[in-house]
């Protein structure tokens, strides 16, 4: 700890700050600002309630006005400070309100209605998390269900992703036949069309094979990239003939050479692709949305679509679902991140 | 019992042919080391043996029967490659169980193999451990390991010392030859060290170019070499070439280019009058002569190695030819001097100058 705190205490003048100090450390802080700024801000604003978020000025922490519980009245009571007139100072509950005057009762006469302009009082308010913007996506919207499908179309598509494409790698790596140079030329050239070009023909083909409207529509036209296959072969050229020799010596079938060699050696490559082939996934957008039109269906990513309607936006909902979705893909990314550093670079050189 | 037969093979990629019509009978329990310069076509000879690269023409046969559409893996043959090919995620024992696994041998056997394999390469410490926790000596002799687990019928081995310091190479040297004595399968060695060659082998097949310049004994090579490149590839250092023709006198003699008179020995004067011919003789065949010789060569010491029980002596004739003489004991020629140097007849090579071939 005391390691850590040294480091990131460092200076370069001994005693004073120096100049590229200030320098330093002010380009770092805005470059954190500017990351985390928006989601914190996210973060906090998905506990706030519809008013606090519709609030101008807007505030930083989430409020809430303290309510009270009087005898005499059903529901719970706001509170206010009063700020003139004989009661300034004490605190009352509001009854309601009528144009610009403010019905009141003190708190402890509660029988007592008292009447006061709507200027005179300040409400009582303290930090509070509106945590039913949580709960209500559980209670009054299918959470669970959206979550299961982008879950289930994100595992599967990466796992079949990476099936797939390291198979493609290894025979574009480890195979000479004719055409192969020409095959990997189309990958590459592949890799320069952009989805929206195909994206109507891809829909086509999908309606043909009767995959609309199911999760397995998502997962299927998604299997093969070309980012894959070439991040996997160039990998994969790194990996020595000879060893590949030696397990054909050894009497393993091709199928066991690919499955029992070159993919445990392709560890660091196919957990590179892993990480990437799950964010894109799980962020995808676009594809789900044209081939998912029913709501059983619909994965995170859609279901935050709907809450923005034509009329309205249901934003405290929204926000806590947005900060729900980002969870997991910020979990994946902490624990694997170390891979992706080590993957790129290895996959880069030679 | 594996007898190795080669008829013919040859291999070409596209229109360069590397392997030019190989003839080799390789019997059972043989050592029979491949040697010859880099590029000779010896390690791709191998893999077509092993079966991991096609032929182009001829046939391969084990033990009479014919291979040459055998996949690697069905010929039952087993390899250790010059970078040892070790499979870097697996430990030790998994390295040598692989191939017994994929032959469907019962667990307990194969426990059985592993534990006998390691104790006789005195690996049975390292089972657990990956192959980059292990020296290069120990990676070699797991990479042996794996080949002799398996129990095949032939040994191929790929230049696998190649990779190991000086004094290793000549402790695993030793040890692959105590193996292969106790194994007594027919083993296959590819080197370019003629020094491996001669110590290992029982058979030697000089290589050159795709084609086998000389097949046979190590001694057969030494002493009776077919041409030139096996004379001059075998021994070390390597056999002095001095070019002359013949001129028949009083008695049959080698004029060299220099002017200076060699007899020819005995069984060599029906050698045709004017013919070009390189005299083979090997450092320990050259003597210093005693100054009045006449019938002798004439260097100049360019350089003198004294490695105290033997010395040897780099000159060159006044045309250029080096020419190394080897003396026992010390010497104290310094460079600078002219010698002369009288030959042992009893040692003399002679070569047509024209084809290489030995007369």
């Amino acid at each position: 700890m005391a390691r850590v705190a040294e480091f990131l205490t460092r200076t370069r003048g001994r005693d004073r700050l120096h100049w590229t100090d200030w320098f330093t450390y002010g380009y770092l802080f805005s470059g954190v600002l500017l990351m985390f700024g928006p989601v914190l801000w996210l973060t906090l604003s998905s506990f706030k309630s519809d008013a606090e978020l519709e609030r101008f000025p807007p505030r930083f922490l989430p409020y809430a006005q303290e309510m009270v519980e009087l005898e005499g009245h059903d529901k719970p009571l706001p509170v206010f400070t009063v700020t003139a007139g004989e009661l300034a100072g004490t605190r009352v509950a509001q009854i309601r309100r009528i144009g610009l005057v403010a019905q009141v009762v003190r708190l402890d006469d509660p029988g007592k209605v008292i009447k006061i302009g709507i200027k005179d009082r300040q409400p009582v308010e303290r930090v509070a998390l509106a945590t039913e913007n949580y709960s209500d996506l559980f209670a009054r919207f299918n959470f669970m269900r959206f979550l299961w499908n982008s879950t289930f179309i994100t595992v599967m598509a990466t796992l079949i992703m990476l099936l797939v494409n390291s198979m493609a790698a290894f025979a574009l790596s480890k195979y000479e036949f004719r055409g192969r140079t020409t095959v990997m030329a189309l990958v590459i050239g592949v890799l320069m069309v952009p989805q929206t070009v195909v994206l109507v023909p891809l829909f086509l083909v999908t309606r043909e094979l009767g995959m609309l409207d199911s999760l397995w529509g998502v997962i299927i036209p998604g299997a093969a990239t070309p980012t894959g296959v070439f991040l996997l072969r160039q990998y994969m050229l790194t990996i020595p003939d000879e060893i590949l020799d030696a397990a054909r010596m050894d009497k393993a079938s091709e199928w066991k050479i690919y499955w029992r060699i070159v993919l445990p050696l392709s560890a660091p490559a196919l957990a590179v692709l892993a990480i990437l082939a799950i964010m894109w996934r799980w962020n995808d957008f676009l594809w789900p949305l044209i081939a998912l039109s029913r709501p059983e269906t619909f994965t995170l990513q859609l279901a935050l679509n709907a809450f923005q309607g034509e009329m309205d936006t249901n934003w405290s909902n929204l926000l806590a679902m947005t900060v729900l979705t980002l969870l997991p893909i910020a979990l994946v990314f902490a624990f694997l991140q170390k891979y992706i550093a080590t993957g790129i670079a290895s996959t880069g050189g030679k | 019992m594996a007898n190795l037969e080669l008829r013919g093979v040859k291999k070409a990629y596209g229109a360069v042919e590397v392997i030019k019509g190989v003839d080799l009978k390789i019997q059972h329990g043989e050592f029979c080391v491949f040697v010859g310069p880099s590029g000779c076509g010896k390690s791709t000879l191998l893999r077509m043996i092993s079966g991991l690269e096609g032929i182009t023409d001829g046939s391969i046969l084990i033990d009479e029967t014919l291979v040459n559409g055998v996949p690697a893996a069905e010929r039952g043959l087993a390899m250790v490659f010059q970078s040892y090919a070790l499979y870097p995620h697996m430990t030790v024992r998994q390295n040598l169980s692989f191939g017994l696994e994929n032959l469907n041998t019962p667990k307990a056997e194969i426990a059985e193999k592993i534990q006998d394999v390691s104790r006789m390469l005195q690996i049975d410490q390292l089972l657990q451990r990956r192959p980059k926790d292990l020296s290069g000596g120990q990676r070699q002799r797991v990479a042996i390991g794996r080949a002799v687990v398996r129990e095949p019928r032939i040994f191929l081995f790929d230049e696998p010392l190649s990779n190991l310091d000086a004094e290793l190479r000549v402790d695993m040297r030793g040890e692959i030859a105590r193996l292969h004595k106790r194994l007594g399968n027919t083993m296959i060695y590819v080197t370019h060290d003629q020094v491996e060659a001669m110590t290992m082998a029982d058979k030697i097949a000089v290589l050159r170019d795709g084609l086998v310049e000389q097949f046979g004994t190590p001694l057969e090579l030494y002493n009776a070499p077919d041409n030139i490149f096996v004379a001059g590839f075998i021994g070390s250092p390597k056999m002095n070439f001095l070019k002359g023709t013949v001129r028949k006198e009083s008695e049959a003699a080698l004029v060299l280019e220099t002017g200076d008179i060699i007899a020819l020995p005995g069984d060599k004067r029906q050698t045709p009058e004017g013919m070009a011919v390189t005299l083979g003789v090997r450092p320990n065949g050259l003597q210093i002569a005693s100054g009045a010789d006449v019938r002798g060569v004439h260097v100049d010491v360019k350089s003198v190695e004294r490695l105290g029980g033997e010395s040897y002596i780099y000159t060159t004739m006044p045309n250029g030819d080096a020419v190394t003489v080897h003396c026992p004991g010390q010497t104290a020629i310094e460079p600078g001097s002219s010698i002369t140097l009288a030959i042992d007849s009893s040692q003399v090579h002679l070569f047509s100058s024209e084809t290489g071939r030995a007369l």
